[in-house]
């Protein structure tokens, strides 16, 4: 008897002195990430520097599933006021958000905790598709944009130059036929995430509207506009190529990249976050070039940014936004932004950092690395600022699956994009309904 | 019917209290939060809406497909196995284990396997048949294709749960019922059909039963890790499109007064079995 009661004299007494004592050396910030794998570790190293910097908070980064599963589950959380303070939303996801009402804009916070961020130095497309009246709501974290990546081994196969992507659809095509005749692969090219890489880019990046209302961004009775012309115009030569082998649809999301990685198509259009995999991983020589373009009479604009930025939630103690601010502002910064870029592949997204990675020629060894960001120098215009959908993730299974539909011979382009249109419609009808201001 | 004779009679009540409980937690609770939440955001058009809409029709069509393709599957392979499984061969026990491994992968990871044998980009099997082929097995836009190997990944995951009952079933045929009827000079098939089958039908009966269930709601794991509901929609299964709309679209209303009509299908579906087929059943 006598010895338990000292084993729980000395426990009471560490929970007594241990516990309160730590708890109040740091205040937590809790962070909801969607990075897996190699990305998911280097967001915990990037949390250890901002830990390890500072002594008054201990951000906690956690890992909650896929991008979708964040986003709901920081939503339940919030209706169960319990919400963590930062959570990484993809960029779909931003229209919900912004309307949630559970959010506490970025400019504002750092604003009211007294913080100074340079914000004119952040590159024009990636914080144009997250401002709303030009203040920026979410900090931009990872940002990539398509690019074009080939086989230069099966360029020279066929009788390619290995240092000249083809830079039009129409060579794409061409290079495709001229791969397939000298039996370098068995596919010309293949397209990752389909509707983001053919239709949410391809748009803009031809100058043309998406959708209404400036792709969503003046107004939500916003209607697709998919189905026109050069829509028609361009998944109906897909599905021309589809036919011949030259284009092999290869699935949804990233399912389609091994066709690329073993070498059976030679060409491929993915977000250039997959660099730094396909670095480590590919066998063959490759190179990258931007996204293809059908030429006159299309201008050439930009490409709008895929990915995620990091959004405050409301509800959490007054004195912790201090610690986000600062936590913000620490990402922000050039050194930060440097680091991320050259681990991951995202995208640096102000001037200094870009300024800098050119001083110490990161962008001379690493051309691949420049590509994507050569396709976002261009100012955005209202069809090419980016998207702001209600409902995004379900428009682009609508979307996806009339792809499907068109790619597989079941409908023409036509009556696939028209099929896609009246179901986005709907959902986006829908969306304006529950979210009426 | 032998029946226990409990002398508290409190005891069992008590007995039966805690998998009570657990049913009305985690199965009523739930059931009576998705009625209450079915009839929110969207609604009270909640289910207008979705009965007015191509897609769920289409997903209904799905289910009965997927359902039946697998309870046929996994239920006629089960009773091959089971039968292979009671000969009498060198090393039965090996074998009887072996065949019950499956049912103990879990459905995502049985997906996941099925993904790298079957895969149109880096699968085994496609990239053989190349050689021999021309033939291009893309279920990545084939709709009936996809079906099939779901179908099939499904009913693989499952079989060993049918074959540990009808293993159980078949051993407790009493031997002597056989071999009267092998003097009466009844073949190998004869006495499967005339005196196996019969005496296995309460098992049989019970296995359609779940693997129904089973393949109404509890299949969600290997659609979500191969087809994702694709190509187009084929194979869409109600139970993913709740998931789906719920999770991933957030229209929790529509969700709800999917997974309540989905749940409507199965009771639907489970009292016809009893009122009718049961009826062809022999308990003794």
């Amino acid at each position: 008897m006598k010895r338990w009661a000292s084993v729980i004299a000395v426990v009471a007494a560490a929970l007594l002195l241990g516990g309160p004592a730590e708890s109040l050396a740091k205040t937590e910030i809790h962070l909801w990430h969607a990075m897996g794998g190699q990305l998911g570790e280097t967001v915990n190293e990037l949390v250890k520097q901002f830990n390890q910097g500072q002594a008054e908070y201990e951000v906690k980064a956690l890992n909650k599933g896929t991008y979708p599963e964040v986003l709901t589950g920081a939503i339940a959380a919030y209706r169960q006021k319990n919400p963590p303070h930062i959570v990484q939303v993809f960029d779909v996801g931003t229209q919900t958000m912004l309307l949630s009402g559970a959010i506490y804009p970025i400019f504002q916070l750092l604003k009211e905790q007294e913080i100074a961020v340079n914000w004119g130095d952040f590159i024009k497309p990636v914080t144009g598709y997250y401002s709303k009246d030009g203040n920026l709501f979410s900090m931009p974290f990872n940002s990539s944009s398509p690019i074009l990546y080939y086989n230069k081994d099966a360029f020279k196969k066929a009788g390619l130059s290995p240092d000249k992507p083809p830079a039009t659809w129409k060579e794409v095509g061409e290079a495709s036929k001229k791969i397939l005749a000298a039996g370098a692969a068995k596919c010309g090219f293949t397209t990752s995430w389909p509707s983001w890489t053919m239709l949410e880019n391809t748009f803009p990046w031809h100058d043309q509207p998406f959708s209404t209302n400036q792709n969503g961004y003046t107004g939500l009775d916003t209607k697709l506009l998919i189905n026109g012309e050069f829509g028609v115009k361009h998944i109906g030569q897909l599905a021309a190529w589809q036919k011949e082998g030259v284009y092999s649809y290869g699935g949804r999301m990233g399912q389609p990249d091994p066709k690329f990685i073993n070498g059976d198509c030679a060409m491929l259009i993915q977000s250039s976050a997959v660099i730094g995999g396909f670095k480590r991983s590919l066998k063959f020589q490759w190179g990258t070039g931007q996204l293809p373009h059908w030429g006159a009479p299309y201008r050439k604009q930009n490409a709008v940014v895929g990915g995620a930025t990091l959004w405050v939630m409301k509800g959490q103690k007054p004195a912790d936004y201090k610690g986000v601010a600062r936590f913000m502002k620490f990402i922000a910064e050039p050194h930060q932004q440097m680091w991320w870029h050259v681990t991951t592949g995202y995208l640096p997204i102000t001037q200094t950092a870009i300024k800098n990675l050119e001083a110490g020629y990161h962008f001379k060894k690493n051309p691949e690395q420049a590509t994507a960001l050569g396709q976002l120098s261009a100012r955005p215009t209202p069809n090419s600022l980016g998207h702001r959908l209600g409902n995004f993730v379900q428009i682009r299974e609508a979307i996806e699956s009339e792809m499907e539909n068109i790619f597989a011979g079941k409908k023409t382009a036509k009556e696939g994009l028209d099929a896609a249109v009246a179901k986005g419609n709907e959902i986006l009808k829908e969306f304006a309904a529950a979210n009426k201001p | 019917m032998k029946r226990a004779v409990f002398k508290n009679r409190a005891l069992p009540y008590l007995l039966v209290l805690p998998q009570l409980a657990v049913t009305l937690v985690f199965f009523f609770w739930p059931a009576f939060e998705s009625l209450r939440l079915s009839f929110f955001r969207t609604s009270p058009f909640g289910f207008e809406k979705l009965l007015a809409s191509p897609e769920y029709y289409q997903s209904i069509v799905n289910s009965f497909v997927f359902a039946f393709g697998v309870t046929a599957l996994g239920v006629g392979l089960g009773l091959l196995v089971a039968a292979l499984a009671t000969q009498k061969v060198r090393g039965l026990a090996a074998y009887r284990t072996a065949v019950l491994w499956p049912y103990g992968i879990a459905p995502p990871i049985a997906g996941i396997i099925f993904l790298f044998i079957f895969h149109p980009s880096y699968g085994v099997l496609p990239y053989w048949l190349g050689f021999v082929s021309a033939y291009e097995f893309n279920w990545l836009l084939k709709g009936w294709v996809a079906m099939a190997l779901v179908i099939i990944a499904t009913a693989w995951t499952h079989v060993g749960y049918n074959i540990a009952f009808f293993l159980a079933g078949l051993l407790a045929i009493p031997t002597s019922v056989l071999e009267a009827a092998s003097v009466d000079g009844a073949g190998g098939i004869r006495r499967f059909r005339s005196i196996v089958l019969p005496l296995l039908s309460p098992i049989t009966f019970y296995l359609v039963v779940v693997n129904l269930i089973f393949s109404f709601f509890g299949s969600f794991g290997v659609i979500h890790a191969v087809t994702q509901g694709g190509p187009g929609n084929a194979t869409e299964i109600m139970v993913f499109k709740v998931y789906k709309d719920g999770f991933i679209g957030l229209n929790l209303g529509s969700s709800a007064a999917q997974s309540v009509l989905l749940m409507l299908v199965v009771i639907v579906l489970t009292a016809i079995q009893f009122r009718f087929v049961e009826k062809k059943v022999t308990y003794s």
